[in-house]
C-alpha cells in the first residue's frame, strides 16, 4: 500500500503542487482535480501497476483522496 | 404544441389536476398518457421513434442484467468445483457476452438517431465528392427530425450503459421505464436526465405539497418571462442581422453576437425553467442544467455551468471511456516512451477531447458549422490548459490579477469567446461565419451601429426597451442567486411581498410578452437539436 501511495502522491503533486495529497479528502468533490487530471492519474496507474481503471470506476468517491485512490488500485490488483 | 402556447398551459394544468386527483397508483399512467398526447401533437409517426428507443433500451437492459445474474449465480453454485483458471475464463466469456449485448443495444439506438439526423448530412458530403468527379448526385431523404430525439436517445443510452456497468438496476415495469424516456416536459429540450437521479421522485406517491407546487409555479412564470419577454422580442433583431450579412457587417456583427447571447440564454434557460418547474409541481426532481454560466471566468468554467447535463453526459460516456480504453492507454505508453513524458501524458487527453468536442458539435446539428464550432471550443480549451502554468506564474507575480475588477475582465473575455464561437451557429455557414467575424475588426461601421442604437435592426423601440429591462432583471436575479437560491431568499420574506412580486412578473409576461399581431410563436432554439 505504501508503494502505491508513494506513486500516487508523486502524480498528485505533479498535477497540483499547492495541494497536500495526504490531507485533502475532497479532491474530486471540490473540483481540485478535473477530468484531464483523472485521465492522467489513470494512465500513470496503468503504467506503474499494470492495472486498468475502467470508466465505471471513475466516481468522485474513488478520486477524493490518496487513500481512496490507493484502495481502488489495491482492489484492482487483487482482482487481477 | 409549443410550451408558450395557451393550449400547453391548459394541458399542463389538466395533467397536474389528474395527477393529484386520481389515486397515486395511476400517476405513472397519467404522465405516460400525457407524454403520448403531447408527443402526438408533433406528429403521430414521431411517436414510433420514441417507442422504438424505449423498447430497445428496456429489453436490452433486462437482457444484460439477466445474463449478469445468471452468470453470477452459476459461479456461486459451482464455486467449489471451478478452478481459479476456469473461474477467470468464465468471467471473461461472460464479460464478452455482456459487452456484445450492450453494443447491439447502443447500435440500435444510435443507428436510429444516425439515420434520422445524419443521413442527409452524409448525402450532402457524398454529393460534394460526386460533383468533383462528375457523378450523379444522390437525392436527400428529407426526414423530419422527430422532436427531442437527441435528448431521449442520449437519456436511453446512459440508462443502458449504467445497467451494463452495474450502477443501475434495470427497470422491469415497461410502463415505468417508458415514462422515464417520455416524461413530457423534458421531451422538448432536456435536461438529459440519468435514471438514478430521477427514478425515486419520478415514481413518487407523495401527497400534494402546496410548498412544492408554488415553488414550481414561481419558476414556471419566470421561465415564461425569460422566453416571451426577452428571447422572443430579441429574435427579430438577431434574425434581421444574421439573415442579411451583406447589410450588417463590422460593428453590426458584434451587436448580433450580443443580442444572440442574450436571446439564446433566455430561450434555453427559460425553457429549462419551465421544464423543471412543471416537474417540481408534480413532485419530480430534475437536475439543474445551468449555474449562472455568463459569470464564468474561463471557457472551461463556462462549459461546467452551461447545459450541464449534456456536458456531464459527454464526459461520463465518451471522454472517460475513450481516455481509459486499452488502446488509448497503449497509445499513452507508446507516446510517453517515444515522445517523452511531457507530450506523452497529453496524448490520451487531447485525442479524447477532440473526439468529445467533434461529437458535441455534431450532436447540436448535422452540418459543418456545428462540427467546426465544437472543434474550435476544443482548441480554446486545450490552449488555455497549456497556458495554465503561465497564468499561475503571472498570478503569483501580479497581485491585481486576483482582484475583483480583473475577474470582471475575465468574465467579459469569456463571454466574448463564447459569443464569437456562436457566430458559427448564427450564420450556419463556415466561410461566411469567419468572414463576418474578421469583418468585425476590419469593416468598421461601429460608429454607425452606436449612433443607430435607438433604432436597432429588426427591433421596435418597445422591443428594445422591454427586452433591455428584462435583461437587467435577469442579471439582478442572477447576482442575488450567487450564494442562495432566489426562491429560498424570497420564501423568508412576507407573503404579501412575494405575492406582489409574482403578480408583477405574471402581469409583465401578459403585457410585455411577444405575442399578438406581428409575432409568430417561436419554437425553442434547442428544440431543433
Amino acid at each position: 500500500m505504501d508503494e502505491i501511495k508513494s506513486v500516487l502522491r508523486e502524480v498528485l503533486l505533479e498535477l497540483h503542487p499547492d495541494v497536500d495529497p495526504d490531507t485533502e479528502t475532497a479532491l474530486a468533490d471540490k473540483k481540485i482535480i478535473d477530468s484531464f487530471d483523472i485521465v492522467t492519474i489513470i494512465a500513470r496507474i496503468d503504467e506503474e501497476f499494470d492495472v486498468a481503471v475502467t470508466a465505471d470506476k471513475i466516481i468522485p468517491a474513488n478520486f477524493n483522496s490518496i487513500d481512496a485512490l490507493a484502495a481502488l488500485v489495491s482492489s484492482l490488483m487483487d482482482e487481477d | 404544441m409549443l410550451f408558450t402556447s395557451a393550449a400547453f398551459i391548459i394541458f399542463v394544468m389538466a395533467v397536474i389536476l389528474l395527477y393529484y386527483l386520481l389515486p397515486a397508483v395511476c400517476r405513472t399512467y397519467v404522465l405516460l398518457a400525457a407524454g403520448v398526447v403531447f408527443y402526438c401533437f408533433s406528429g403521430v409517426t414521431n411517436l414510433l421513434y420514441l417507442a422504438a428507443a424505449a423498447a430497445v433500451t428496456f429489453i436490452f437492459a433486462i437482457l444484460i442484467e439477466n445474463r449478469r445474474e445468471a452468470s453470477s449465480a452459476y459461479m456461486k453454485e459451482h464455486k467449489a468445483e471451478l478452478s481459479a483458471e476456469a473461474r477467470k475464463s468464465l468471467k471473461k466469456k461472460n464479460a464478452g457476452k455482456l459487452k456484445r449485448l450492450l453494443l447491439i443495444g447502443l447500435l440500435l439506438d444510435l443507428g436510429m438517431l444516425a439515420v434520422v439526423k445524419y443521413t442527409d448530412f452524409v448525402i450532402y458530403n457524398v454529393n460534394g465528392a460526386l460533383r468533383l468527379f462528375g457523378g450523379t448526385e444522390l437525392s436527400f431523404l428529407n426526414i423530419a427530425l422527430p422532436m427531442g430525439i437527441s435528448f431521449y436517445v442520449f437519456q436511453s443510452l446512459s440508462y443502458l450503459i449504467d445497467v451494463y456497468r452495474g450502477k443501475t438496476k434495470a427497470q422491469r415495469d415497461p410502463f415505468k421505464y417508458a415514462l422515464f424516456v417520455s416524461f413530457f416536459p423534458q421531451l422538448v429540450q432536456g435536461p438529459i436526465s440519468r435514471y438514478d437521479d430521477m427514478a425515486e421522485s419520478l415514481y413518487n406517491r407523495d401527497p400534494f405539497s402546496s410548498d412544492k407546487f408554488f415553488r414550481g409555479f414561481e419558476c414556471f412564470i419566470y421561465g415564461f418571462f425569460k422566453k416571451l419577454v426577452i428571447a422572443d422580442r430579441l429574435l427579430g433583431g438577431v434574425k434581421e442581422i444574421t439573415a442579411n450579412p451583406e447589410n450588417y457587417t463590422g460593428g453590426w456583427v458584434f451587436l448580433g453576437m450580443v443580442l444572440y447571447a442574450a436571446e439564446l440564454y433566455c430561450d434555453f434557460t427559460g425553457g429549462i425553467d419551465i421544464t423543471i418547474s412543471i416537474a417540481e409541481m408534480l413532485g419530480i426532481k430534475l437536475k439543474e442544467n445551468f449555474d449562472r454560466p455568463y459569470f464564468s471566468k474561463s471557457l472551461k468554467e463556462f462549459w461546467n455551468r452551461w447545459h450541464i447535463t449534456m456536458g456531464t453526459w459527454f464526459t461520463d460516456y465518451i471522454f472517460y471511456p475513450v481516455s481509459v480504453s486499452p488502446w488509448m492507454l497503449k497509445l499513452s505508453r507508446w507516446s510517453r516512451k517515444h515522445l517523452g513524458d511531457t507530450v506523452g501524458k497529453r496524448v490520451p487527453v487531447y485525442v479524447s477531447c477532440i473526439l468529445v468536442w467533434a461529437a458535441t458539435g455534431i450532436w447540436h446539428g448535422a452540418s459543418w458549422n456545428f462540427v467546426v464550432w465544437g472543434l474550435l471550443n476544443c482548441v480554446v480549451l486545450l490552449v488555455s490548459q497549456e497556458l495554465d502554468p503561465l497564468y499561475t506564474a503571472a498570478y503569483k507575480k501580479l497581485p491585481f490579477l486576483k482582484s475583483r475588477p480583473w475577474d470582471v475582465v475575465k468574465i467579459i473575455r469569456t463571454m466574448f469567446i463564447v459569443a464569437s464561437l456562436r457566430i458559427l451557429d448564427c450564420y450556419r455557414d463556415v466561410p461566411l461565419s469567419f468572414r463576418m467575424f474578421f469583418g468585425m475588426f476590419t469593416k468598421g461601421r461601429w460608429g454607425e451601429m452606436l449612433k443607430g442604437w435607438s433604432t436597432l435592426p429588426g427591433l421596435t423601440v418597445a422591443d428594445a426597451v422591454v427586452a433591455g429591462c428584462g435583461i437587467v432583471l435577469v442579471f439582478v436575479v442572477s447576482l442575488l442567486g450567487r450564494h442562495e437560491d432566489v426562491r429560498d431568499r424570497l420564501k423568508k420574506r412576507h407573503f404579501a411581498l412575494r405575492f406582489a412580486l409574482y403578480y408583477l412578473l405574471f402581469m409583465a409576461v401578459i403585457i410585455f410578452g411577444a405575442y399578438g399581431i406581428g409575432y409568430d410563436q417561436a419554437q425553442f432554439i434547442y428544440n431543433q437539436f
